[in-house]
């Protein structure tokens, strides 16, 4: 039987027998006959022209984890920020582990997806806010939509601020041999509220896993959210991450992903613009080696006028890895004024990696700016020579050259340690130890 | 010191330096001056161990050593120091962090331990204090929006911090005023010594009434046609380097 086959059969086992009178269960039939009328996508499709889901599709994925495992925090501390205090919402194999997670309800609701979708208090925001800006037509977002269960809720009310940032941490422990999960987030901040969050996914064996997740995001006016993802996980681990982001007038959103790790890794972010004035950022470091693939699909839609989108990816290239971005830029015919900026700067360092790069843009406006470039380039060798023939090293000064290279990216990280630890990070990557934290 | 014993050198198969011979003993500045395109700066990028040119004969010796197998980094390791013309930016690293890296990666190469953080901190605001550079400078990125003499300045500190055996100051005078002019000349003369060298390559004989060279020698295409004390420099200054053209082709 086949991965989809085996998800059809699966649901219909759960959701029609056990889960009939939930409350999201009619949105979740729907959700899963567009997937059973559509399937995984395959390379014929623009969209996955470089990115192929099919070796995936052949593994014999649990899709229902047992669910009995616990992990030790000493064990997995190091996958935390742990030199600063942060709200955890900690899942191992799907499953919401509470004591390595420190949820709230003080004041603001940092809690589990699976209470909030089901719960009566909160049913309101659930009724107005779930599934309604993730894609109800893509594949494996609808995918994740009929299995959704579990994930992180979090909702900010008016002028709120959480004391520290949220965590939101996935481990798989490996004891099923191959694992199938599809984490449902759900992030609203209300007006002149702010979040800060730190996403990750860690395998922590050689057990195959693959992660289909979908966040959908909700800034209201004049709303701030810094959204960092690390994706530095285990070689056998694949991530499908389908973030949807619904912003409002005056609200600033801004995503950091850092691509250090995984089997394949494919990023769908899309930022609709609902509202002047607002400004939506987007920036990315992408590190790899091996085998590795790692796949940036944006979209930014400038609904509105006055409005400004900032798009900024590095990617370092090495050994067999291939590396796509697709940036997509849509501004409709009143959204004069936008102002849309984009840059994906590529180097390759194997002879053998790959980059795919291409910028989408359909402009439909005629008072606008909007800029994009691509580069693929190489090491400058005038500057390899100069840190050389000060006596730094080829493997130190290749480092430092990029380091400096993808370095913008991390001016914009407002939370030190963590910035501290990408940069450790990608120190680790380009194994060096420059003595000073890079 | 250093003996360059009939050095050839070509880049994509073009040769440049066509038959360079110099001896440079401890102690002693020597000037290399020529025309556009004579090979001046191939010839320093050459001794610190540029890869893009192509040693095809000859060789470069100092202290004995034929350096033909090290990399740049190693003949940064044996004392060699090259000031670039251009030096290159490299955004988010700092000066200071730039300097430790460089410092004590030379330290490793020689089984030495890291240099103390109060120890590196003290030398470099002393060799900071050298060269008349603020302390908020050690603190941008290397290069990155550094005015012309701003960058020359930068370099002659490294050269500071670094105190090299031969140093080759690669027209280390273009782009500077004639404040920030005295100030490098004046930082290099501090490090001269009687155990060290200066090669000083430029066009023009404004840096040599500061750096004053015990010898000076004329390059036209990439050889070395005339040699004399430091009066040939006032020489070439006044007459320009047409005889010194029509000379070699005779």
């Amino acid at each position: 039987m086949d991965l989809k086959d085996k998800l059809i059969s699966s649901f219909m086992a759960f959701e029609n027998n056990v889960d009939i009178d939930h409350p999201v269960h009619d949105v979740r039939t729907e959700a899963m006959k567009n997937f059973e009328q559509k399937g995984f996508p395959s390379k014929k499709e623009e969209a996955w022209k470089y990115t192929s889901l099919n070796s995936l599709q052949k593994i014999d994925f649990s899709i229902f984890p047992k669910g009995n495992s616990t992990l030790d925090y000493k064990d997995v501390k190091k996958y935390f920020i742990h030199d600063i205090d942060t709200y955890k919402i900690v899942f191992v194999d799907g499953v919401f582990s509470s004591h390595l997670s420190e949820t709230t309800h003080d004041g603001v609701d940092i809690c589990l997806m699976s209470s909030a979708l089901t719960k009566p208090m909160y049913k309101q925001i659930i009724d107005v806010y779930f599934n309604k800006v993730a894609s109800r037509d893509e594949s494996l977002t609808t995918l994740n939509t009929a299995f959704s269960r579990e994930g992180a809720y979090i909702y900010i009310p008016k002028n709120k601020m959480p004391k520290k940032p949220v965590e939101i941490v996935h481990f798989a422990t490996g004891n099923e041999a191959s694992l199938m999960l599809q984490p449902r987030n759900l992030i609203v901040v209300e007006e002149n509220a702010e979040l800060q969050i730190i996403e990750r996914h860690q395998s922590l064996t050689k057990n195959e896993v693959l992660t289909n997740c979908v966040t959908e995001i909700f800034a209201a006016k004049s709303a701030n959210i810094d959204y960092y993802k690390v994706q530095n996980d285990a070689a056998t681990a694949s991530l499908i991450d389908n973030t949807y982001i619904n912003q409002k007038s005056k609200s600033f959103v801004n995503v950091h992903t850092f691509s250090f790790g995984g089997k394949l890794t494919r990023n769908n972010l899309n930022f609709y613009q609902n509202g002047e004035y607002m400004d939506s950022t987007m920036k990315g470091i992408t590190i790899l080696g091996e085998r590795q693939h790692v796949d940036h699909h944006t979209l930014v839609h400038h609904i509105e006028p006055n409005c400004e989108s900032h798009q900024d990816y590095k990617g370092i290239y090495g050994e067999n890895s291939t590396g796509v971005f697709n940036g997509k830029i849509i501004v409709d015919k009143v959204a004069q004024k936008t102002n849309a900026f984009q840059q994906n700067n590529n180097i390759l360092i194997s002879d053998k990696a790959t980059i795919n790069t291409k910028p989408q843009l359909e402009i439909f406006a005629d008072d606008v700016k909007c800029s994009h470039g691509c580069t693929i380039g190489q090491l400058d060798e005038d500057a390899m020579f100069y840190l050389q023939s000060r006596g730094i090293p080829e493997k130190e000064a290749r480092a430092l050259l990029m380091y400096a290279f993808a370095n913008n990216v991390l001016e914009s990280v407002r939370i030190p340690e963590l910035k501290a630890r990408i940069n450790k990070l990608i120190a680790n990557k380009l194994g060096v130890n420059m003595g000073f934290d890079l | 010191m250093l003996k360059i014993n009939d050095l050839h050198a070509s880049v994509e198969e073009k040769e440049i330096l066509k038959g360079i011979n110099l001896e440079v003993n401890a102690g002693e500045v020597h000037a290399i001056m020529g025309p556009n395109g004579s090979g001046k700066s191939t010839l320093a990028a050459v001794i610190a161990g540029k890869e893009e040119f192509e040693v095809t004969k000859g060789n470069v010796v100092l202290d004995g050593e034929d350096l033909e197998d090290d990399a740049p980094e190693d003949r940064a390791h044996k004392g060699v120091f090259l000031s670039f013309q251009y030096p290159v930016e490299i955004p988010g690293v700092s000066v200071t962090n730039f300097m430790k890296t460089a410092i004590n990666e030379s330290r490793k190469a020689k089984g030495l331990e890291d240099m103390p953080a109060n120890q590196m901190l003290k030398l470099i605001r002393e060799k900071a204090e050298l060269l008349e550079i603020d302390r908020k400078f050690l603190s941008r990125s290397l290069n990155e929006g550094f005015s012309g003499g701003e960058k020359k300045r930068n370099e002659i500190f490294q050269m500071a911090m670094l105190e090299p055996k031969l140093a080759i100051l690669d027209e280390t005078d273009s782009g500077l005023d004639i404040d920030a002019l005295r100030i490098v000349a004046n930082g290099v003369n501090k490090l001269k010594s009687k155990d060290n060298a200066v090669i000083v390559i430029t066009h023009y004989q404004r840096l040599l009434e500061y750096i004053v060279p015990d010898f000076v020698h004329v390059l036209h295409n990439g050889k070395i046609v005339k040699s004399g004390g430091k009066e040939l420099a006032l020489e070439l200054e006044a007459k320009g380097y047409d005889w010194i053209k029509q000379e070699a082709t005779v």
